[in-house]
Order: structure tokens, then sequence, then C-alpha cells
């Protein structure tokens, strides 16, 4: 077959579907995550971006979390996300009390359960590094789309509190207590691991390269109905469009002096209704 | 006596809703939001650093935890259910919260050199049946690839024609003919491509042809000169052969002191060119650019009488002839005025 430098043509079936796999889609797939583990010095720090940047276009994950520890910067953790193969926002947070997992006795969520995600405080919603921050947060730990969840298995919350400068991470197993109606009562029991985060340095996308990044494409934009309009009390209209009426066939009253006989010609009617007519649906 | 007792029996109702009720409400200053879609709340209410340094800051945490994960509960058991196997399953809405994407939304492919050039000439695509009726094999066949209808590669006598030399094998030169063919397609297919990923990709040289024309030959004496390893740099001419034109210029550079005169004069035919405002006209541009304008418009027009006619029958296609008729007449009276 003919050649030509610079196009890269998959050779079998099974790279073609690779390729395809790895190739930007309309609906995407779930982000991916890397953790990855940091020496202590800085030098690493800089070639460990490099390499994450490498490995993210090996590997397909669009999500990361560096961790690494430095005098000037002691128990870092970074995390980043990518658009398009590019850094877009980097967030590093110092760990200032940590609780392991393993530290807090007693049963915990299975795993995999999609944690309910509760923000609170003022600096979520003011501060511009604050959202961006629980952009990112969301987008590390909402887990899977789903169309639908077990209400008896929503069983793990993840509660991020901004006060004073710091961000509290707390993992909770959430138990469903009888309330008398049929929304249950809750009662929180904490499992670990839990976090005393303080914001470090930021690395922000630009906002226009942010704003290209949540760029819906036009086939996902839900379609424009036609021919149906809505009035100032959400009524909705439609127009429906009917074929001329033929009224000699209407069935009228049955009396014995109208019945119909043979040979008998009808007259036309001419006042016909209009052909449209505007109908509330 | 008896409406005092119902109104009493609707308080104590009302007050045993209250109770039944308040150990799922919550109240707060600000309404939370939600994206129950990703099971997502958030509180925008101002946290007291008082009471969290009052409290322990353990409970205090908790505490807001809760009521917070109250609410999001409250919202979720508010969403229709459904049983699915013995489990009751809330259908979630589509999630509200819009996170950037991971990838470059998908762009549309460009258009490739043939689907360019028939926008310009106006050329719609025709859609054809797949399977054709071949009278030969007597059964409907398809219309390209193997086993195709009318193949004629695969006929088993050929007439030689009168011109044609009588030892060339015919069979063989219409297999070679449609290999050729199928290797330029897959050529500019990838050239295509190449296109649309902005990709530098190489000249093609020369495509096999069954004729080449006076400048192809003299393109491919040009290759041929310039193929050898020293880049046809001591390649001789033949006696009457002339210089090859069109053969790509070297980068020459002036000395830096010699020849002032030349010097002066390239200077002052710069001078002059930018001391004349009007711009220069590059004629053989200046055509092209018209016949292409008139090309495309006369697509426009084609296309559109055509749309034009698909709705309204006859009467479209009667007033596109009209419309043709009134612009030869356009033409003549230009030519009259002139006169």
């Amino acid at each position: 077959m003919t050649q030509l430098d610079g196009i890269v043509k998959p050779k079998t079936r099974r790279s073609k579907r690779f390729m395809e796999s790895r190739a930007p889609k309309l609906t995407e797939d779930v982000k991916r995550a890397m953790i990855m583990k940091g020496g202590n010095t800085s030098q690493i720090v800089t070639e460990a971006l490099k390499d994450i940047e490498f490995f993210s276009k090996k590997t397909d994950c669009s999500l990361f979390l560096f961790g690494s520890h430095n005098k000037k910067r002691p128990n870092n953790l970074i995390f980043g996300r990518m658009f398009d193969f590019h850094v877009l926002d980097m967030i590093e947070l110092g760990i200032e009390k940590y609780v392991s997992l393993s530290e807090i006795k007693n049963s915990k969520c299975p795993e995999g359960t999609k944690p309910m995600l509760v923000f609170a405080g003022e600096a979520f919603d003011t501060d511009n590094e604050y959202k961006r921050l629980k952009s990112l947060l969301i987008d590390f730990f909402r887990g899977p789309n789903v169309s639908a969840v077990r209400l008896a298995g929503l069983e793990h919350v993840l509660h991020f509190t901004a006060l004073e400068g710091k961000v509290y991470l707390r993992s909770y197993r959430c138990l469903l207590k009888k309330s008398g109606c049929r929304t249950p009562r809750i009662e929180l029991e904490e499992i670990g691991p839990s976090f005393d985060l303080v914001m470090r340095r930021t690395h922000l996308a630009s906002d226009d390269l942010y704003k290209l990044a949540h760029k819906q494409p036009k086939a996902l934009k839900p379609k424009k109905k036609k021919n149906i309009s809505h009035d100032a009390f959400g009524t909705t209209f439609g127009r429906v469009h009917m074929q001329k009426q033929d009224l000699s066939k209407l069935q009228t009253r049955k009396m014995k002096g109208l019945r119909k006989r043979k040979g008998d010609v009808v007259a036309e009617g001419d006042g016909q209704e209009p052909k449209v007519a505007k109908v509330e649906k | 006596m008896a409406a005092c007792s119902v109104e009493e029996l609707l308080a104590k109702a009302e007050q045993e809703e209250a109770e039944k009720l308040r150990s799922i409400t919550v109240h707060k200053e600000l309404d939370l939001d939600f994206d129950v879609g990703s099971l997502l709340a958030c509180d925008k209410n101002r946290i007291e650093s008082r009471d969290f340094r009052g409290q322990k800051k353990e409970d205090f945490l908790r505490a807001l935890a809760r009521d917070n994960t109250q609410l999001l509960i409250n919202e979720i058991w508010k969403l229709q259910t459904e049983r699915v196997e013995e489990a009751i399953v809330a259908k979630l809405p589509e999630p509200s919260t819009r996170l950037p994407r991971e990838k470059a939304p998908l762009k549309p492919r460009p258009p490739t050199k043939w689907e360019q050039f028939a926008k310009l000439k106006g050329i719609q695509k025709k859609k054809k049946t797949n399977l054709v009726w071949d009278d030969t094999a007597k059964e409907w066949r398809r219309r390209w690839g193997y086993k195709r209808a009318k193949d004629n590669t695969k006929e088993w006598l050929i007439e030689v024609p009168e011109t044609a030399d009588s030892n060339e094998d015919q069979f063989s030169k219409r297999t070679r003919a449609k290999k050729e063919r199928v290797a330029k397609n897959e050529l500019n297919r990838l050239r295509n491509i190449a296109r649309a990923q902005k990709v530098k990709s190489p000249g093609v040289g020369l495509l096999p042809k069954a004729q080449q024309s006076r400048d192809e030959l003299a393109q491919a004496v040009s290759v041929a000169r310039t193929s050898t390893a020293s880049a046809g740099r001591f390649q001789d001419r033949l006696a009457k052969e002339k210089a090859p034109r069109n053969s790509g210029k070297r980068r020459k550079f002036e000395p830096l002191i010699g020849d002032f005169s030349s010097e002066r004069q390239k200077q002052l035919e710069l001078l002059k060119v930018l001391d004349s405002r009007r711009p220069k006209l590059d004629i053989t541009k200046a055509v092209n650019a018209q016949m292409r304008q008139e090309d495309r418009e006369e697509a426009a027009a084609k296309h559109g009488r055509k749309g034009g006619k698909g709705r309204a029958g006859r009467g479209g296609k009667m007033a596109g002839r009209r419309g043709k008729r009134g612009k030869a007449e356009g033409g003549r009276g230009g030519g009259k005025k002139r006169d």
C-alpha cells in the first residue's frame, strides 16, 4: 500500500480500536486518576510533572495526584487535571493533620460506593481559587456518572469545609435511622481518612482556556423543539394541523325525519372551520 | 362542641406531623445548592468561627456535616423511585455541575480536495444503489469491489485494438491500469488526511499516466537528473537541451562590497515601487479569481434553483429558466452600450 510520511496508520484491527478509544469522543469516559509518589528533592518535582504529562498520554489518565515532602513544603499533595493532554489546573495542598483509614476502628464502606459530596463554607462560593479547588475535588471524587442509585446504598459522605484558610476533609459513614415519615433521619459516623489541608501554591488555567475546556459539543446540546411555544404562565402551546373536515359525514342526533335516503344529494357547506387551530396541549 | 373537637383534632394531627418532621428538618439561613445528579450539595452559609473554636472541633464538623447531609438526603428521597431486584432505586437527573472536558470536543472533518471542487462547481452527491444487474452473469451484483458487476478485469476474451501492439498482453494491461487507479486513490486519500491534520506531506513527484504531456516529460527529466548522489551537480546537458523551467530557485547572496551601480539600481527600483501608490495588478491572479467567483455564483444559482424545484414543483423550474434568459439579455444590452 502507499505510504505517506507523517500519517500513522493502524496496522491491525486491534490497534485501530485502541486509537479510537483514545481519540476525543462526544460523551466522554469517566476520567481516570493517576497517583504518584514523589521523592524529596525539588528537581524531581519538576521532572515529575514532565513525567505526568508523558504518562497521562500513555495511560489516558486526565487526573493526577502527586505527593511529595520537603523541608520548605512538608507533606505536600498536588491535585491536578489535564485537558487535551496539557495541565489545566494544579493546586498544592499541605497536610497539617492526618488520621488514616485504619486508625479509626469501625466498620467501613464497601469499595466503589459513589460518595455524596458536601461542600460547606463561604469561600467555596466567593474565592476564585477555592471555586477551582471545589471543581477539581468534584472531578476527583465524584466517581462514575450514574443514572440511578440504590437508596440504601447511599452511605458514604465526603464533607469539605473551608474555614479560616483551611480545608477540612472528613469522610463519614451515613446511617439511615427511622424518622416516622418516609425520609430517614441521618446519623453520621466518622470512618476516616480525615485531613486538615492548607492551600499552598496554585497553577490555574487562564479563563479562556478554562472556558474552552467547558465547551460542550454541539451534538450534546439539547435540540430546540420546533413549533412549541410557552406563555407567561408556563403553559405549552402547540399547533395541530388538521385535514379538511367532511361535514357531510358528521354524526348528528339520530332522528327519523333526518335519516339519509338513497339518491339524496347532500348540499356542501361553505362555512368550513379554519384549517389550523391553536390548541393547548 | 363537635366543631371544636374537629379543630382540636386537626391541631393535634398537625403537631404530630411537625414532631415527625422535626427530626429530619434542618434550618439554614441560605438554602443549599443541590446537584442531585452527581450527589452534590453546596452550603453557602457563613460558618461562625466562634462556634468552631468553642465546641470541640470534630463534633462541630460532624454536626455541620450531618445537617448538610440530611438536607441532601431529603432532596434525594423526593426523587422518583422504582423497584429493581428487591432494591429501591432512585432515578437521578442529569448532573447540572459543569466540569471541564477531558479532551477537546470533536471538530468536523475539513472537506477533501474533491469536496472543495464539487462545492465550487455545484456538483451534488447522487445516491447510487449498491446492487446492479449484471447481464452476463444474470444476477444482481455489487457495484464496486470484489465480485462486482461488469468487472472488466475478469473478462475471458478481449478484442485487441487495431492500433495496439499485437504482442501486448491486453489482460495484464487492464489489471495494471486498475491497480494504478487504486494506488492513486489511496495516495489521494492519505493526502487528504495529511491536509486535515495539517501535516506537511511531500510532493508526489510524477504520477503514472497513459499519456505524458510535454511539461510532464520535462519534469521527469529534471527529476531524473537531480536524483544522483550529488543532486545533479555534475550532470551534463545535452547539446541542444534547454535549461529546465520551474525547477526551483537556489538562494544566492550578493557580495557585501562590489557592484555599486547595480545595487543603486535595485534600491531605486524598490523606491519607485514604494512611491507609486497604485497597487501592482497581477493579471493572471485577478483573472483566476474572477473566473472562480463566477463559477461559485453559477453553482450557487444552480443549487438554489434545484432547491426551489423540489418544493414548488414546476413553478420553480420555470422561474429559473426565466432568470437565465434575463441574464443573457443583460449581457447583450451591455454590448450595445459600448457601441
